[in-house]
């Protein structure tokens, strides 16, 4: 198993991880981990797969780039969504989370 | 209990779905690191990464610093009304604030330094920004506030400067006869480093704000009585 290969099964392993903490926890900002947990496996799942003996190929490289930022955003934006949540509700799950 | 189930049942059944599509997944039919090589001189820049960011998929890219300028937008309309007081996120503290002005020379040029490499090897805009960031964070954090950010007018021209440059830039290959975004070969390389230097502070003031626009509250719970509502 190349290195590559093992980044890649190491990027399945914290996407089901993070789905597990995800369904898991209510708590809005463990959930929000849980999704950063996910989206960091699926980006080494791309790197990794997007490599063979030939040598490296950079679209998947950039685009996985370009979702570390979007990422970022998301994140925190979900986190500002998160405190005006907090502040007009004093709750940090969601109602309508069972 | 139905949770915990249900949690188990969706990771098995995603990591099964996931190990079998990675075994057995087509593989390319082309070398396509060598495809890339090929066109890269058209680009103007000699880094693969930067090429395929600002090039080969500016459309991504455009859109990407678009999402980040949505989310500033957002987190803006978002803001409370804060009451004009004493600045709540500086921490007293002097070594801090000692430590902060021996750094912040060094990550300024590192950033500089990123955005220039950007072209020939591992670097680039978003790098940089986010060095550029980082300074401005730790900066907020040692209590030097930005005078000349809460000028509104100001603020938001540079945090849309970079979506505005990427789009002229687009635009005017347009106007020359091209498609959008297909930068002339002659003045590619330049046109990506204009691109880079105003998607840079883009960022690096969009991450800052992000931080900036949220506060700590003053009158907010405390910690024990949050801990005790979450317990309930």
């Amino acid at each position: 198993m190349s290195v590559a290969a093992f980044y890649a099964w190491i990027g399945v392993g914290l996407c089901v991880l993070g789905l597990f903490g995800f369904i898991m926890h209510r708590h809005l900002v463990r959930r929000l981990l849980a999704f950063n947990i996910m989206g960091s496996g699926s980006f080494l799942l791309l790197v990794g797969l997007a490599q063979d003996d030939r040598g490296v190929d950079p679209v998947p490289q950039a685009m996985v780039l370009t979702g570390i930022v979007v990422a970022v955003a998301s994140t925190a934006l979900a986190l500002v969504v998160f405190r005006r949540w907090f502040r007009v509700s004093g709750e940090s799950i969601l109602p309508e989370d069972v | 209990m139905i949770r915990l189930l249900a949690a188990l049942f969706a990771c098995l059944t995603v990591s099964v779905v996931l190990v079998v599509a990675i075994i057995n997944r087509s593989l390319p039919e082309g070398n396509l690191p060598a495809q890339v090589a090929e066109r890269l001189p058209e680009t103007g820049v000699s880094h693969a990464v930067t090429a395929v960011l600002l090039d080969f998929r500016s459309y991504d890219t455009l859109l990407e610093v678009a999402v980040l300028l949505v989310a500033v937008v957002v987190a803006m309309a978002l803001r409370e009304a804060q009451p004009d007081g004493p600045d709540r996120m500086g921490l007293a503290n002097p070594l801090l604030r000692a430590v902060v002005s021996w750094l912040l020379p060094l990550m300024l040029l590192v950033a500089a330094y990123l955005l220039w490499a950007g072209s020939s090897m591992p670097g680039g805009a978003f790098q940089a920004g986010a060095v550029l960031a980082a300074a401005g964070v730790l900066l907020r954090l040692a209590g030097v506030g930005f005078n000349w950010m809460e000028h509104p007018m100001r603020l938001r021209v540079v945090l849309a400067a970079g979506l505005a440059v990427f789009v002229a830039v687009g635009t005017g290959c347009l106007i020359a006869g091209r498609a959008f975004l297909d930068y002339p070969p002659k003045f590619a390389g330049s046109l990506i480093l204009f691109i880079e230097c105003a998607v840079t502070l883009s960022i690096a003031l969009a991450l800052v704000s992000l931080l900036q626009l949220a506060p700590p509250q003053e009158d907010g719970p405390l910690l024990p009585e949050r801990r005790r509502r979450f317990r309930k």
